[in-house]
């Protein structure tokens, strides 16, 4: 019987291969003939389980997309419905209310990664850009879904960033009513945003993504080291020495990966699916209601540290544009950093102090962006200290450094500041 | 030997990120605005059932709870269709029907200044530990329409509508700083109702676990279901690890 | 494949445990099969019908204390029209006669309609026939005609049904005559009589099938 079936699917493939020759060498190409260094650390799986996440929300955002009825008078019925109604709907929800938070942790930490490693240097340039149009993407994608529920969050949240595009000189307002197709975010918003949200960005990112993997892979995997593996080859085989098979040993690896991070999104979507109402805020089980504005509008977590950027700049335009130019600015690190080294390992200890003050800026202003200072500063300060101006000077502070993450990173490497250690040819291990 | 303190090392990296998680989970889940936690059961449904009678003798005039529907409640508490109707359905709703008050709209926003909101995601906005606390922090106030306030919820629309089960708290002022207004220091009970204080706590306890299941009734099997779905997937995982291990024994 | 040294340069350790490979490979395999199998049995039934639409498809009560003999009461049940018919003596005395000129005239055909409608007049009691007024051809709603006179479309008619769409016929218990594209009896719904006043459509009567 195994017999049968086994020759054919093997008599399915030679036909197939006869007439698409690339399709085996492609497979070849990218799986079993693909030597990834063997070194990958923790740090590595995140690129795997960005893309199982990216699958789930696909996947989940179809079959919500049966149930959920775009429109300001039916959408917030309708996710109700699917949370009550539908048949294990509200699992559904909670899969892709969960995957979204968990999407960016992955691609934070994966970008932190890149930081570390040096992942972003040639010949991986253009592998960091297009990762750098993803996140982009990204964060259009989530900003659209958290409005479509339509809960008073989404709707105030859609109205505090749709007005930040009124920032604009001249055709600011024009703009914003254009992006609304209203003068408040409203029915028609709503509609095309579903559009955009469950049609026109998904195939974007599935675009991105693609080129992203196979920009990657033309070049070959960075490693922990920083080390090129494809400098040394097998005389006889040309194989890197220090390469593996990605099929079977990073499918195996990233597997148990995968593995290990489904159980910590069971734990969160099976006890703790708001996550205290970090990943889906409390407000927004309100509906959009345009005159009663939530005592705290800010928005999700991910969000926080841009947001805080943002706040902490009292003119509107220049915030805006500081808060995209802390964005853009990423764009640029293969650019600013002019050290030949590439992992954080060997790199000079100014690189290892400037990238830990870069990540706790990051985290600080994430935390200022969720409100924290009105918690924090009295805690610290006292119950009388001045809150804002508190924030907002520390604000400036942070700024400094965030900014001077990247001023340092080009003085340091430009001028041959940096004193780094000799790199290895060959990849470390701990074995 | 050093492969399996590589493996330990990260294990223990993401059992702790396991840990924090969980951690802040329930740390966040009770934060509230430093509100004692109500510690509402929502499998507990004979909390839930009590909740549910209370409900319907005394809120269910003015608030709908639009999302759930008689034969939902029928099923999740255990209760024939037959008892459901004849002890919550009092306006001779049929058993497939939503739950809606029959209060016109009109006329309660002129009664009471408000239309009494709907209360299906109140436990989801509030937070359960708001509502429970709401329930037992009404004092006697007559500057108020209603002759109600309440230290949760200040000059809210709301009448006291449980009086009878907790009696009347009476509100003791702290002296009033210079400039501002006396604030309220803590409420006693000037009257004791039907219930004491803490069978009253039991009540509005019961109250808070009926709304905080109507805000989301999948919460009765979504942990029950979590916990075969972490086991399948920690025993999953202890098999891809055993796979990795045996094939990365080429690699070191 | 399984048996390739990996070409890393250094030495491979120690000998492959193919046996062990495939082992593990295959158990992970089936393990993690069976957990993705399991895990689109949720998107699979969400697709069934909704707590709302269950409660939209919930029985109906019907009142039937002023259909007069010989009339028609119809009402809506799962979206379909069902035919509540009040048959006189004239009416029920007909059905032996056409027994000859119909396809199925004991309703053998079990889908078509509960056991206790498994007799002469498809009905738990003779006057009250319950019907879903569908076609059982194509899907549409055939014509009421009770009377019992020749018609254009039978010159023997005994009163029945008559499907304007492609000319299918029915006698007055819904049993589907010969030689018309209509393959099967009309379909008799679950009902039952909760007193003589009303009948409730979608439930069997306690006891019945």
């Amino acid at each position: 019987m195994a017999n049968i079936f086994t020759s054919a699917c093997r008599g399915i493939g030679n036909w197939v291969t006869d007439r698409a020759p690339g399709m085996m060498p492609m497979y070849r190409k990218h799986m079993t003939e693909y030597y990834a260094p063997k070194n990958f650390n923790f740090w590595y799986y995140f690129g795997s389980l960005a893309l199982v996440v990216l699958v789930n929300q696909i996947f989940t955002g179809i079959f919500l997309t049966m149930f959920y009825k775009p429109g300001a008078a039916t959408a917030f019925d309708s996710v109700e419905y699917i949370m009550r109604d539908v048949q294990w709907g509200w699992l559904i929800r909670y899969m892709h209310e969960v995957g979204a938070s968990m999407f960016f942790i992955v691609v934070y930490l994966h970008m932190f990664r890149g930081l570390m490693y040096g992942s972003f240097k040639k010949p991986r340039e253009l592998v960091w850009l297009l990762g750098m149009l993803i996140f982009l993407t990204l964060m259009a994608e989530a900003f659209m879904g958290y409005v479509l529920p339509w809960g008073n969050m989404s709707f105030w949240g859609a109205k505090v960033i749709i007005s930040l595009f009124g920032a604009i000189p001249f055709i600011g307002d024009a703009l914003v009513q254009w992006i609304m197709g209203d003068f408040n975010p409203a029915d028609a918003t709503l509609n095309r945003f579903f559009a955009l949200h469950v049609v026109a960005l998904p195939l974007v990112l599935l675009l991105l993504v693609v080129l992203h993997i196979a920009a990657l892979h033309e070049v070959g995997s960075n490693n922990p080291d920083g080390v090129e593996i494809k400098k040394n080859k097998d005389p006889v085989t040309h194989v890197p020495l220090d390469g593996i098979r990605f099929h079977p040993y990073y499918t195996v690896k990233d597997l148990f990966g995968v593995g290990f991070f489904l159980i910590i999104c069971a734990f969160i979507i099976f006890f703790q699916p708001t996550l205290g109402g970090w990943f889906l805020e409390n407000d927004n089980f309100i509906p959009a209601n345009n005159l009663v504005t939530p005592a705290e509008i800010k928005p999700v977590w991910y969000f926080t540290p841009f947001y805080a950027i943002l706040r902490v700049i009292p003119s509107k335009g220049l915030g805006v544009f500081v808060m995209f130019a802390s964005i853009i600015v990423l764009f640029l690190v293969p650019w600013l950093d002019r050290g030949p080294v590439k992992s954080i390992r060997y790199r000079g200890l100014g690189y290892k102090v400037a990238l830990g003050v870069f990540a706790v800026t990051f985290l600080l202003f994430g935390a200022i962006g969720a409100g924290k200072s009105a918690e924090w500063i009295p805690a610290i300060f006292g119950a009388s200290a001045d809150v804002s101006g508190i924030e907002m000077h520390f604000g400036w502070f942070l700024l400094a450094c965030y900014f001077g993450f990247f001023a340092f990173l080009w003085a340091y490497t430009y001028f041959g500041y940096e004193k780094t250690k000799p790199v290895p040819e060959r990849v470390t291990t701990h074995a | 030997m050093l492969k399996s303190v590589i493996g330990l090392r990260r294990f223990s990296i993401l059992l702790g990120a396991l840990g924090i998680f969980a951690g802040a989970g329930s740390a966040v889940a009770q934060e509230a605005e430093g509100l004692t936690p109500a510690n509402v059961r929502v499998e507990n449904i004979a909390s839930v059932q009590r909740g549910a009678r209370i409900y319907f003798n005394y809120c269910s005039g003015c608030h709908s709870i639009k999302y759930m529907s008689y034969s939902r409640l029928s099923e999740d508490l255990k209760l024939s269709p037959d008892d459901v109707l004849a002890s919550f359905a009092f306006t001779g709703a049929k058993i497939g029907d939503q739950v809606v008050s029959n209060m016109p709209e009109a006329n309660s926003a002129l009664w009471f200044g408000k239309t009494p909101p709907d209360l299906s995601l109140e436990a989801r906005a509030k937070g359960p530990d708001w509502i429970y606390h709401y329930l037992k922090s009404f004092y006697l106030d007559p500057t108020r329409p209603t002759g109600w306030n309440n230290t949760v919820f200040p000059n809210v629309s709301m009448p006291n509508v449980l009086w009878e089960l907790q009696g009347q708290q009476r509100a003791v002022m702290a002296p009033a700083k210079a400039g501002e207004d006396a604030q309220v220091e803590k409420l006693e009970l000037a009257v004791p109702g039907a219930e004491s204080p803490a069978a009253y706590d039991d009540t509005a306890r019961d109250v808070t676990a009926f709304l905080a299941y109507v805000g989301e009734p999948a919460a009765l099997v979504r942990e029950s279901t979590g916990l075969w779905v972490v086991l399948y997937l920690a025993f999953f995982t202890f098999l891809a690890w055993l796979l990795k291990h045996e094939f990365w024994k080429d690699v070191h | 494949m399984a048996n390739d040294v990996v070409d890393h340069g250094g030495a491979g350790h120690g000998v492959v445990d193919h046996g062990r490979r495939r082992f593990l490979t295959a158990t992970t395999a089936v393990v993690g099969g069976a957990g993705a199998l399991i895990a689109i049995v949720p998107f699979i039934k969400s697709w069934e019908p909704s707590e709302r639409a269950k409660n939209a498809g919930a029985p109906v009560l019907a009142d039937i204390s002023k259909v007069e003999p010989g009339q028609r009461l119809s009402i809506a049940w799962r979206g379909q029209p069902v035919w509540l018919i009040n048959r006189t003596k004239a009416l029920l005395d007909t059905l032996p006669q056409v027994d000859n000129r119909l396809k199925d005239p004991k309703s053998e055909n079990a889908d078509q309609q509960p056991k206790y409608a498994q007799n002469e007049t498809r009905s738990l009691k003779p006057e009250w026939l319950v019907v879903i007024g569908i076609c059982t051809h194509l899907g549409c709603s055939p014509e009421f005609v009770p009377d019992i006179k020749p018609e254009p479309f039978d010159p023997d008619w005994k009163g029945g049904f008559f499907c304007p769409c492609h000319k299918s016929r029915y006698d007055i218990a819904g049993r589907v005559f010969q030689g018309v594209p209509a393959p099967a009896n009309l379909v008799v719904p679950p009902y039952k009589f909760v007193n003589d006043k009303q009948i409730m459509i979608g439930v069997n009567p306690e006891g019945a099938a």
